[in-house]
């Protein structure tokens, strides 16, 4: 890809640029990899000689997605997923900034390993991707890593990944530490000990099936916890993936004082609950569980408001070997880079959010706390765009998945709407070929 | 036989136990007896008589080199008979408590007893039960007045006075007396001082004591006439305080670099003992601004005024 590209007009789109508030018709100029314009009325006549015109019809054009939260299994695991099949998931997902955890092996716990990874990325990869580095060594949640050096080498964030800290001193050192360099500290809130050998949602379902159950309190009990330590230290915190009403009350509390917090949920905890494990399906066996339907709609609402900032994918596939086993055994986890978007759109025909604030916390806001150029469509910012398919039904085939793990809580569900192309840098990395009319 | 000292100041307290609730003029006055001493420790003669028959017992709960040898020469050399207790070898370690030390200690007669120990408070609590004077050789984070001490007399040697002056004091201020005594005695001698360290090696509170406060080398470097480097512990240096040795030399070591931006004339301390590569490169610590080799020579001067301005106050003086 050698060749000078030509300009790129999106022409007659439904532009949705929530870093400016804009939602309305028009166009956008990309130009040397980064948006020259995008207002209303550019038109063919005001574009430079040569430029590749297409014809949005209508379509939703909006900033490429950043999905804060993805597993992927370089370096260690790349059976389960490289950083090249991850890309090209994302892309097929209108992604175009994928944020990697560190819970690799070796853990990202070093400059040399974030060295390795930005490398490998640029190499292999079709999106962009940024790794977050481990908080602590080893992900052991005792002594803190070398949070300066690794954000001086480009880290976005510090994070545990799927593991909570469970030392109080050690969080409040980390989160001390970490505001000398102005280090976001992104924390899995749960308390291990009250998990204790839970594996979905305490309550009537869990009583059922006969599984022990995850209380609603070791997710609260550890976010408590965290706010009096970021009250303490005034650290940048952001709670990794929130999933009940009880930790809405907490985080809000938190935001009133003037902390400086923010949180996701995952895509799956906005658009299912507990009922849909069924009978023992693993796929849908995640971490934190999948909670009531009353929290579903509370966490959905707190994202629509902005109490959540951000949306997340929480992407982790788990081949069959670490699903293929009774529930309680199986590893927990579901791949999700692409099918975010269009589980999200299931949310804004359902008038569950709208898309602007849909597409706010799946690019705008990640984008903004982490420092990243993309999220925006201002003139000067990348061309990071996803051109989106608001209309077309389509019925997702396990199959068709691009991830090299196939654990999908979607398996065979109908969706409306889907990424039709996605752009990085002003290239197209994924377009999605039109299906004949049946 | 050497001249009587000029200087008849008095110290007008029984202990030294901290900077805190020394004057101004207690602190000249010491100093300036200090400069006699560094004059006669110079000299082949080096021996006063004004301890004679005193008798002075070294007690170090906590390992130390130059301290300890620095007050037993000070004793030795105003002619106190100087005993050295360290703790591997005496009763605390069979179980004996601080006060049943102290009372056993007492019932010999000492006139003088310096003590380090690792706790913060401990000296005090000895000076309560025992009827010499006592001097703090180090308590915990606490204080360590006569490394202040001779800190200031090295300072005021080299710039002729210290108010006035920006000093910058960098590291492991969370854990160390000697930045809390020197903070106290350089702001009580109207010197402007700074404290430059990663925000876990800085006590919460920090800036009520007087000090500028800092986590940045350049800022806290910035237009400086000392800049005094704290020990790094290395069981601190592993991630629970700061994540490692490297990153930690790579923001807060006093290499030439980070040196650049002090004043041209700027100068160099470090109560000892370094780590090379940690707190500070070689290149500085061996350099031309480099006060490190004085400092010590200093301590043997500052602790035989101490010894000497106490002991004219002790009875029967």
């Amino acid at each position: 890809m050698l060749t000078e590209r030509r300009p790129l007009l999106l022409a007659n789109a439904r532009l949705i640029d929530p870093s400016r508030d804009l939602d309305g018709p028009g166009d956008v100029l990309i130009a040397d990899g980064v948006i020259r314009e995008a207002r209303r009325g550019i038109g063919a006549a005001g574009v430079p000689e040569g430029t590749e015109i297409i014809n949005c019809n209508g379509m939703v054009v909006a900033p490429g997605l950043v999905d804060m939260r993805a597993f992927i299994g370089e370096p260690g695991a790349s059976h389960r997923e490289s950083l090249a099949s991850a890309s090209q998931a994302a892309a097929a997902g209108g992604i175009t900034t994928v944020i990697c955890q560190p819970d690799t092996n070796p853990a990202i716990d070093n400059s040399a390993t974030v060295d390795f990874l930005l490398r490998r990325a640029r190499d292999t990869a079709i999106v962009n991707i940024h790794p977050m580095a481990a908080l602590t060594k080893g992900l052991a949640g005792e002594e803190m890593t070398e949070i300066g050096l690794l954000k001086a080498a480009g880290a976005v964030a510090f994070t545990d990944a799927d593991k909570s800290v469970m030392n109080a001193q050690v969080m409040r050192r980390a989160l001390t530490y970490a505001r000398d360099f102005d280090a976001l500290i992104v924390h899995y809130t749960e308390d291990v000990n009250l998990v204790g050998e839970g594996v979905m949602n305490e309550g009537e379902f869990a009583a059922r099936l006969g599984l022990h159950g995850v209380p609603t309190a070791a997710e609260a009990v550890m976010l408590e916890r965290d706010m009096r330590l970021v009250a303490l230290t005034g650290g940048r915190y952001h709670a990794a993936a929130l999933s009940c009403a009880q930790s809405l009350d907490i985080l809000r509390k938190a935001r009133e004082a003037g902390h400086a917090v923010t949180a996701s949920a995952s895509i799956n905890h906005i658009t299912l609950n507990e009922t849909d494990v069924g009978p023992y399906r693993t796929y849908l066996k995640l971490a934190p569980p999948l909670r009531t339907e009353g929290d579903r709609m509370a966490v959905i609402a707190a994202v629509a408001s902005g109490l959540i900032d951000v949306v997340v994918s929480d992407h982790n596939p788990q081949d069959v070997e670490t699903k293929r086993l009774p529930f309680a055994e199986a590893a927990p986890g579901a791949v999700g880079l692409e099918t975010m978007l269009a589980a999200g759109l299931r949310l804004v025909h359902g008038n569950e959010i709208g898309l602007p604030a849909l597409i706010r916390a799946m690019s705008t806001r990640p984008a903004e706390l982490l420092g990243l150029p993309g999220g925006t469509l201002r003139a000067g910012a990348p061309a990071d765009i996803v051109v989106i398919d608001m209309d077309t039904p389509w019925v997702l085939d396990p199959i068709d998945l691009r991830s090299k793990c196939k654990n999908t809580p979607f398996d065979e569900a109908r969706f409306t709407g889907r990424a039709a192309r996605t752009i990085v840098g002003g290239r197209t990395v994924f377009e999605h070929a039109a299906q004949p009319a049946a | 036989m050497t001249p009587e000292p000029k200087s008849s100041f008095v110290l007008a307290h029984r202990h030294l136990l901290g900077i805190e609730g020394l004057s101004k003029s207690d602190i000249t006055g010491l100093l300036d007896l200090a400069e006699e001493f560094v004059d006669l420790n110079r000299q082949v003669e080096k021996k006063r008589t004004t301890l004679r028959g005193r008798t002075q017992i070294n007690l170090f709960f906590e390992a130390s080199t130059r301290t300890q040898s620095s007050f037993e020469i000070a004793g030795k050399r105003l002619g106190a008979d100087v005993m050295n207790m360290s703790v591997a070898s005496s009763s605390m370690r069979k179980g004996e408590t601080l006060i049943d030390t102290a009372v056993t200690l007492n019932a010999m007669h000492p006139d003088i007893l310096v003590m380090r120990h690792h706790a913060s408070g401990a000296v005090e609590l000895l000076a309560r039960k025992v009827d010499g004077s006592v001097i703090n050789a180090g308590d915990g984070a606490h204080e360590h007045p006569t490394q202040a001490l001779l800190d200031a007399l090295t300072i005021r040697r080299n710039k002729n006075r210290l108010e006035g002056l920006t000093i910058a004091i960098c590291g492991d201020v969370l854990h160390s007396r000697v930045a809390r005594s020197n903070i106290i005695l350089l702001t009580t001698m109207g010197a402007r001082v700074r404290v430059v360290a990663p925000s876990t090696l800085l006590p919460p509170g920090i800036e009520h004591m007087g000090v500028g406060v800092t986590r940045d080398m350049r800022e806290g470097l910035n237009g400086a006439d000392i800049v005094m480097m704290l020990r790094l512990q290395r069981e601190r240096m592993n991630g629970s305080f700061v994540p490692s040795s490297q990153e930690y030399f790579y923001y807060y070591g006093l290499d030439q670099k980070k040196l650049a931006y002090a004043k041209p004339d700027a100068l160099v301390m470090h109560p000892g003992p370094m780590n090379r590569g940690v707190e500070i490169d070689s290149s500085v610590a061996d350099g031309a601004q480099s006060l490190i080799r004085e400092q010590v020579e200093m301590g043997v001067a500052v602790r035989m005024a101490v010894l000497e301005a106490l002991a004219r106050n002790l009875p029967n003086a």
